[in-house]
This record gives C-alpha cells, sequence and structure tokens, in this order.
C-alpha cells in the first residue's frame, strides 16, 4: 500500500488548469524528485499535497485510510503532524521580530498536541537540526535580519523538527553556497536511508540523478514521465532533459 | 510638585482612585500581549474595525437604557470578529474593504440611534465619552472591577497557553497548517481575545484610541528587540507602565484619562525609537 497516492489529479487556480491527469503513488521510503520548468505546477502540487488548496478534481489517498477528498485532512495512516515542510517562499512580514531558534523551535509545534510548552526532548532535537546545518552561531539573530541562504538553512532546520515520516521540500537548494548545497543533498539522503520518505522539487538534475529513486517529469499541463530513475534516464523525455541540464546520462 | 504629591497620596487613598489604576494596568497588560501578532498579521485594522462596531452596539445598548451593557456588546463584539477574520482569509477580496465598510457602518448607526433615541439631556457628551474614553473608569463599582479582572485574567491565561501557537500562525501560516497545527482554529481563537481585549479596553480609552492602546506598545518594544518573546515581554512592561502613569497623571493634573494613555504610549514609542536607533547607530 503507497503511502501516498495520486488519481488522476488535476491542479490549478480559479478553474485554470495547471496540469491534469497526474497519477503515481509514492512508497514509504521512497525519494521522489519533481522536475520540471518554471510555471509547469510543482510548487502548486506540492501544496494541493499537503492540503494548503483543494484540487480542481480527482483524488489523493494516503495509507491505509483511503480517499479524502476535496476536503479533510491527510488521513490517520499519515498524520499531518508528520510531515516536514519547506515552502519555496515565506512571505514573512517585513520586521518580524523572531529569533532563529523561536524559528527552528517552532517546527516542533506540531509534536506538542495541547501541551502549552516545548519539553527537553524537543528542545534538544531543534539544536541538534541548528547543528547539523550549521546555524547553530546564529540562534539568537533575527531571523529578518539573515541572508537569504541563512533564511533558507533555518526554514529547512525547521522542518527536519516537523518531520517523522514524510518531508517535503521545494527548491530547498535555492540560495545555498555549493558546500551547503551538497551538505544538503548528503543530509537529506542520509534521512531518506533511515527511512523518511522525501518528495523533493529540485533544478539540480545531477543531484536528482543521484539521490532519487523515483522521477516525476511535469510538463506543459501534463505529465511527461513517472517511473523509477533508471527508466527516466534511459526515456526520451530523460536523456533530452538530463543533456540538457548538464547532467550525467 | 511636592503639592502635586501630597495631592496624589490623598487621592489614592480612594477606593475609586485604586480600583482605576488596577483595572487600568489589568487591561493595559492585556492589550499589549497582542499587539505584535495583530501589527504583523495586518490585522491592526481589525482592532480599529471592531472597536467601532463595539461603538454600534454600545450606543443601541444606551439608547435601550441598559444599565450594563457589557453583555450585549461582548457577544456581538466576538461574532463580528470571527466575521472579518473570515473575510480576511479569503485572499479573493481583501478583509479592508469588508472591515472598511462594517466599521463605518456600525458607527453612522450607532450615532443615528444615539440621536433619535437616546433620552439623555447630554447626547454630545455620552458620545464623546463612548469615543474617546470617558470617566467612567473612576466611576467602576466592585464589581465591575471583579469583571474586568477575571476577563484580563482569562485572556493572558489563553495566550500563555495558546504563546507558540500563536507565533507560529503569526509567523508562517501555511508551514503551520502543512504540517498539521490547526490554523484556522487559533485564528478564531486570536479573533475572539482580540474583541474581548477591545471590549475591555473601550472602558479605559474609549472606542478611537483602541488601536494606540494594543499597537504602540509593540512597535515600541519592536524598536530595540529582535526575538518575540522579548517583544512581548517589554511590550507588556511599557504598556503597564505608561497606562499607570497615564491614569495618575490625567488625576492629578485632571486630564482625560483615554487620552493622557495615550499620549504617555506616544511619548514611549519616541524614547524606544530613539533607543533603538541609537544602539543600532553604536
Ligand atoms: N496564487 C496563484 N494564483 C493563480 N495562479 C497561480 C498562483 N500561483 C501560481 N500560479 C500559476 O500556476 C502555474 C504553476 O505555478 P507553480 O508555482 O506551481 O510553478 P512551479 O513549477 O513551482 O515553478 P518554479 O520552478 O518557478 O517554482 C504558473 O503558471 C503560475 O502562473
Ligand atoms: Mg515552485
Amino acid at each position: 500500500m503507497p503511502q501516498l497516492s495520486c488519481q488522476n489529479l488535476t491542479i490549478g487556480y480559479e478553474g485554470k488548469v495547471v496540469v491534469s491527469g497526474l497519477s503515481f503513488d509514492v512508497n514509504a521510503g521512497d525519494y521522489l524528485c519533481i522536475v520540471g520548468e518554471n510555471g509547469s505546477g510543482k510548487s502548486t502540487l506540492i501544496r494541493t499535497i499537503l492540503k494548503l488548496k483543494a484540487p480542481m478534481s480527482g483524488k489523493i489517498f494516503t495509507e491505509s485510510t483511503g480517499s479524502t477528498g476535496n476536503t479533510g485532512s491527510i488521513g490517520s495512516g499519515l498524520m499531518p503532524n508528520e510531515i516536514g515542510y519547506l515552502p519555496q517562499q515565506t512571505v514573512v512580514q517585513k520586521d518580524f521580530p523572531a529569533s532563529v531558534r523561536e524559528v527552528v523551535r517552532s517546527g516542533c509545534l506540531n509534536r506538542c498536541g495541547l501541551r502549552p510548552f516545548y519539553n527537553k526532548a524537543e528542545k534538544r532535537i531543534a539544536e541538534e537540526n541548528m547543528e547539523k546545518l550549521g546555524i547553530s552561531s546564529l540562534a539568537k539573530r533575527c531571523y529578518r535580519e539573515l541572508s537569504g541562504g541563512q533564511q533558507q538553512r533555518t526554514l529547512l532546520a525547521r522542518a527536519l523538527c516537523a518531520t517523522r515520516k514524510l518531508l517535503l521540500l521545494d527548491e530547498p537548494a535555492a540560495g545555498l553556497d555549493p558546500k551547503v548545497t551538497a551538505e544538503l543533498y548528503t543530509l537529506i539522503g542520509d534521512l531518506n536511508n533511515d527511512g523518511t520518505t522525501i518528495i523533493i522539487i529540485s533544478h539540480d538534475i545531477c543531484a536528482s540523478v543521484k539521490y532519487a529513486s523515483h522521477i516525476l517529469h511535469i510538463g506543459n499541463r501534463s505529465v511527461l514521465f513517472f517511473g523509477t530513475k533508471e527508466e527516466y534516464l534511459k526515456s526520451e523525455t530523460g536523456r533530452i532533459y538530463a543533456n540538457m541540464s548538464g547532467g550525467k546520462s | 510638585m511636592t503639592w502635586n504629591w501630597d495631592k496624589l497620596s490623598e487621592y489614592l487613598q480612594f477606593p475609586f482612585v485604586q480600583y482605576a489604576i488596577i483595572t487600568g494596568v489589568l487591561i493595559a497588560f492585556c492589550a499589549s500581549l497582542l499587539g505584535v501578532t495583530l501589527v504583523l498579521k495586518r490585522f491592526s485594522f481589525i482592532g480599529d474595525g471592531l472597536s467601532h462596531v463595539a461603538f454600534g452596539v454600545a450606543a443601541i445598548a444606551a439608547a435601550m437604557n441598559l444599565s450594563n451593557n457589557f453583555f450585549l456588546v461582548l457577544p456581538v463584539t466576538i461574532i463580528c470578529a470571527i466575521l472579518l477574520l473570515r473575510t480576511g482569509q479569503n485572499a479573493k477580496i481583501k478583509g479592508d474593504a469588508a472591515i472598511a465598510m462594517i466599521s463605518v457602518s456600525t458607527l453612522a448607526i450607532g450615532y443615528l440611534i444615539m440621536n433619535v433615541f437616546s433620552k439623555s439631556a447630554n447626547i454630545s457628551g455620552d458620545i464623546c465619552a463612548t469615543l474617546f474614553g470617558s470617566t467612567s473608569i473612576l466611576t467602576l463599582t466592585r464589581a465591575e472591577v471583579w469583571l474586568c479582572a477575571v476577563l484580563s485574567a482569562l485572556v493572558i491565561l489563553v495566550f500563555l497557553i495558546f504563546y507558540h501557537k500563536i507565533f507560529s500562525v503569526t509567523f508562517d501560516e501555511d508551514f503551520s497548517t502543512a504540517t498539521g497545527v490547526k490554523a484556522k482554529t487559533y485564528n478564531l481563537i486570536l479573533a475572539v481575545i482580540i474583541a474581548v481585549i477591545i471590549v475591555l479596553a473601550m472602558n479605559l480609552v474609549g472606542a478611537l484610541l483602541i488601536s494606540a492602546l494594543v499597537i504602540f506598545p509593540a512597535l515600541s518594544a519592536m524598536r530595540v528587540f529582535k526575538n518575540f518573546k522579548a517583544v512581548t515581554i517589554c511590550s507588556v512592561i511599557i504598556s503597564v507602565v505608561c497606562a499607570a502613569l497615564g491614569i495618575i497623571i490625567s488625576i492629578v493634573a485632571g486630564t482625560p484619562v483615554g487620552s493622557t494613555i495615550v499620549v504617555v504610549d506616544i511619548a514611549g514609542f519616541v524614547i524606544f525609537s530613539a533607543a533603538g536607533f541609537i544602539t543600532r547607530r553604536f
């Protein structure tokens, strides 16, 4: 039984279809990389999976629960509080007074339930993730006053705090320097090896080819390819895309 | 100055002055708690709109000769808060227009009703009192002080329980929703708290000046501090100090309570802006 299954999904905004005919399964432990041009609907797909917006038609099934239709939360097999999410853009109001530590810790919130404060374990998780992403020294700094890459790492640390089963990342490497990017992909790979399912949007074909188990390639209004990485590299679309982006084929 | 001190200590003996200071401080405490959230969520307008709603309802209550309008004003304001928040969430029509509409209508209707139906001889005086805060803070009964105290305590308790959730929902609502934090519920809780605060604050500074009480302490604190916890604590302290000072000054100098408090808040803002400027420079 797949952890997440999309069937004949159509996504879009206010009656305007962005992609239709999306059907794919994600099993626990998979590493799915979503590729496609700018504006092809990758972020929209992730937001739909996260129930931040309703699909125009089609169904999203999650493990053991069956359909969640157009409304309702992700089913009990995969609780929303087991999901980590890194948005592509966060609209944070200018001069929001929040320290890096406060932002990272807020990722643990979904573990708290009704408990009003973080416990020791949650605080430790936050510190560990800041350590992992090399932002421990920034813990007391104001989030708004960081560089773009530092902000990205903060949000990533927050996402890592939130996840236990499934991690959705929307262009995590955007704005990161090459060294941190490489470390980041290794880190995500390690998480995947430890059993976390990864769904990642990336324009970095080299990294996708190296780490992904499955590829979903979204083209203009339809799915160009879905399958394992090996099949993708043999397929027409995959060869063209990989060559174009300078990845090894 | 000595004369003023004598006068002050003499005044402080009176129970009505003690009541005024206690309730004033409690209300100021609550009002400042949500300042940051209101400012950052662009809810400051909601605060303003709601205070007009509260004014309209208070006018109706006055026309109906209700002795205690509290139990009419509070529920209606809470309902309006929830409605306004709902419209604010639909990105299609920004909440601003809806808020402007509701606030202007209730203001107009309230004034009309007061004029047509009020049996009071001093209508403009009544209206002025509702808009700018009356001397009613000085005429509070023991029961009213208790009501204020209980409501304030509730607001503070709810804020403490949901502190981290309020932070997260204010900082990044999408992330909260996506990771299973019930952002909608917390927005609802926020709306109710805001409504309660506004009805409370109307007693202290009047309908038109509520926003000042809510927003100035937060803005002042944000000049100097850069994290949520420090800003929250600092704005509470600023608010409480300013309210106490304002009430005392108004008693000694015989100025209107509400506007005096707001002027002290403005002075606080100027001081903190300067402090922020200096700490950033050097
Ligand atoms: N809020 C919105 N309202 C209406 N249309 C939108 C909205 N957001 C995105 N779109 C449209 O939906 C399409 C898909 O956008 P989406 O953000 O999913 O692309 P993407 O694949 O993530 O692109 P990128 O690689 O640039 O991040 C685009 O054509 C965009 O114009
Ligand atoms: Mg995108």
